[in-house]
């Protein structure tokens, strides 16, 4: 594709480049520094839970402020900028255009992160990534909350320049000759998910500015002392953030669909149905963000649309999930990184799913709700789902990138610690919320289920930890040393399938 | 894009529906049930605030942190917050409504054994939310 680091350039002509594979690459290398940041905070959470009492963080303050950056850190600084790493390799190459469609405004999407990524670790705000008023309005203290809410401002016009640039590209620059039911799975999976952005990002955007006045004092959207009403935070916020939730694991599912037909060669069972998908999955994820808001008090009618609403969102997931297996279903299947990375992504999603299920009818909410089973119901989505894909999917790009071979078998061993990992310490989640565990507590009484659960999840923690080590060790090391790859057939596949590598960046000529 | 037929896929989603529909029939049905309060339920008033709960009894009188109730008697929680939003919880007998500020939110329950059981706090409300805790104690009698 690009051969980045085989053919060395001056870092400025990567970071002045408005071409969507430097752009791409400055994605890449940016999202994973942020995820090993974010992982050290998470490193520290579990260990801090290890048993009851303070261990070594000092005060109940730091580890508010520390599970908030982990958070908005991972959504928004690992996710988010990995997806779009992904969008610029290989949208363009998909719909057979030489570059993005606005490729000023993709380097302009780009630049505004690290500044409001600088916002949000310098701040280091203490509200949850949600920013619930009142308590992100009377208590949350300053500058770091007004940090906190300009940081997630720029992050959100940056999401809005990228999604329009995505959405022109596969629409209006997609070659003549290929319709746009042609277009690759994984070219849909963001075409879909930036029609989300565009229509979810602004509530939030407006939601900001009414904490951020609320906050001066001037206005009391929120105050309920003022006549406002801390409630209406909760939906605009969720309006946003449910579908938000989609734009993540809708790239992550396209990934996979470019990954799991290859590696079993065998061509995708039902390209159709996956674009059918899609757009299901577009629509039903306006239908259900109140769902994280049965115990505000809603009523009995509230409740039973918003359950209905998120219901409907399950088959057009179980579509997808069909899909994956159908295609493997006879193939000749390779488990190289890239595919077990998948396959586990694939049967993480399907727990994540089956969790929410029981999470959306409305008696059982009552018992999961802000308990630690949503904390393992979200990370089985954000990790085991969209890590999981994005993880394999860097697998898959790096020969691409860098022309050289990551290690297989460190691939391997990096993927079998981090699923044991994810398991250990998100089902024990699970099961620990089902015993009564509040969420973001710093401490907790020492009852023997509670202490035996949080050793257990520090445990899969520090599998976790050393099992990303490898793979920020292998990728390194790989990238500068790594055996020159066969680039007409890195994986040994065979020629049948063809690798979106042929697009040629000007620069390097 | 093959011209293979897809019936397997349309009988696995029939099935998936089918399931889905049973859940939502089913919570439907029983959360209708649960949210009945019934008509003979005391009052007792709960209000959060960082980081404690205010308990007041229908007689007028008041605990803090602690909350006696006897067995066998249903009670109606009517739950509201002095300051930001906190969530009042008794994991033991799945008590959980949030305690909003400017709002009234109401549950119920009915106390079945003796003995023991925590009160804790499960939204984040700031720095000791951790330790929002209380006691539950279900006393015989009545």
């Amino acid at each position: 594709m690009v051969l980045e680091l085989q053919r060395p350039r001056p870092i400025w002509q990567i970071m002045f480049s408005t071409h969507h594979t430097d752009i791409g690459l400055l994605y890449t290398i940016m999202s994973v520094a942020f995820l090993f940041m974010g992982g050290a905070l998470a490193l520290a959470i579990r260990v801090e839970m290890f048993a009851p009492g303070p261990q070594f963080i000092a005060d109940s303050m730091t580890y508010n402020r520390i599970f908030t950056v982990h958070g908005t850190n991972m959504i928004f600084l690992f996710l988010l900028p990995f997806a779009s790493a992904v969008g610029n390799y290989f949208v363009p190459i998909m719909v057979r255009y030489k570059d993005m469609a606005y490729p000023k405004l993709n380097a302009i999407a780009f630049w505004m992160i690290p500044p409001a990524a600088a916002l949000i670790w310098l701040g280091f705000a203490d509200f949850g990534w949600y920013a619930q008023p009142p308590y992100s309005m009377i208590s949350a203290p300053s500058p770091a909350a007004e940090m906190w809410i300009f940081g997630l401002k720029i992050l959100g016009v940056s999401s809005i320049l990228g999604a329009i640039n995505f959405i022109v590209t596969i629409l209006k620059c997609k070659h003549p000759d290929l319709p746009l039911s042609k277009v690759p799975l994984l070219g849909w999976s963001f075409l879909s998910s930036s029609l989300i952005v565009l229509v979810a990002i602004p509530t939030f955007a407006a939601a900001l500015l009414m904490l951020l006045t609320d906050r001066l004092g001037v206005t009391g959207f929120f105050n309920p002392a003022l006549g406002g009403d801390p409630i209406a935070y909760s939906h605009l916020f969720w309006f946003t953030f449910h579908p938000e939730v989609y734009v993540l694991v809708i790239p992550a599912i396209g990934m996979m669909y470019e990954i799991i037909p290859r590696f079993s060669r065998k061509p995708i069972f039902s390209h159709s149905s996956g674009m059918f998908a899609f757009i299901l999955l577009s629509i039903v994820s306006f239908a259900s963000w109140a769902h994280h808001m049965f115990a505000t008090g809603m009523s009995f009618t509230e409740k039973t649309v918003f359950m209905v609403g998120t219901l409907a969102a399950v088959p057009a997931s179980a579509m997808h999930v069909f899909n994956f297996l159908a295609t493997m279903w006879g193939g000749r299947a390779k488990y190289s990184a890239p595919m077990m990375w998948s396959v586990g992504g694939i049967a993480l999603f399907f727990s994540a799913g089956a969790g929410g299920v029981v999470n959306t009818a409305m008696p059982l909410d009552f018992i999961t709700h802000d308990s630690y089973w949503v904390v393992g119901h979200f990370h089985l989505f954000v990790f085991g789902t969209i890590a999981f894909g994005s993880f394999g999917f860097l697998y898959y790009m790096f020969p691409f990138i860098t022309g050289r071979m990551y290690n297989e078998l460190w691939g391997k061993v990096h993927f079998v610690l981090v699923l044991i990992g994810a398991v250990l310490v998100f089902f024990t989640q699970h099961i620990l919320g089902l015993y009564g565990m509040p969420r973001r507590v710093f401490d907790y009484p020492p009852f023997p289920e509670w202490i035996a659960m949080n050793q257990i999840q520090a445990v899969g923690a520090v599998l976790l930890g050393v099992g990303m080590t490898i793979f920020l060790v292998n990728l390194i090391y790989s990238s500068a040393k790594g055996k020159e790859a066969n680039m007409e057939d890195p994986f040994g596949l065979g020629g049948k399938y063809y690798y979106p590598y042929q697009a040629k960046n000007p620069h390097h000529d | 894009m093959s011209g293979h037929s897809n019936w397997p896929e349309w009988v696995y989603i029939g099935v998936v529906v089918a399931l889905l529909a049973w859940v939502g029939a089913e919570a439907w049905n029983i959360e209708r049930i649960v949210e009945h309060v019934p008509e003979n339920a005391e009052v007792i008033k709960v209000t959060g605030q960082q980081w404690f709960w205010t308990f007041e009894h229908a007689d007028g009188t008041v605990e803090k942190g602690e909350l006696h109730v006897k067995k066998g008697v249903p009670y109606k929680f009517e739950v509201t917050s002095k300051d930001v939003i906190h969530s009042f919880n008794i994991p033991d007998y799945l008590v959980l409504m949030d305690a909003v500020p400017g709002r009234i939110n109401t549950v119920w329950f009915l106390p079945v054994d003796e003995g023991e059981y925590p009160i804790q706090c499960r939204e984040y409300c700031g720095l000791i939310h951790y330790n929002m805790r209380g006691t539950l104690y279900v006393e015989g009698g009545a």
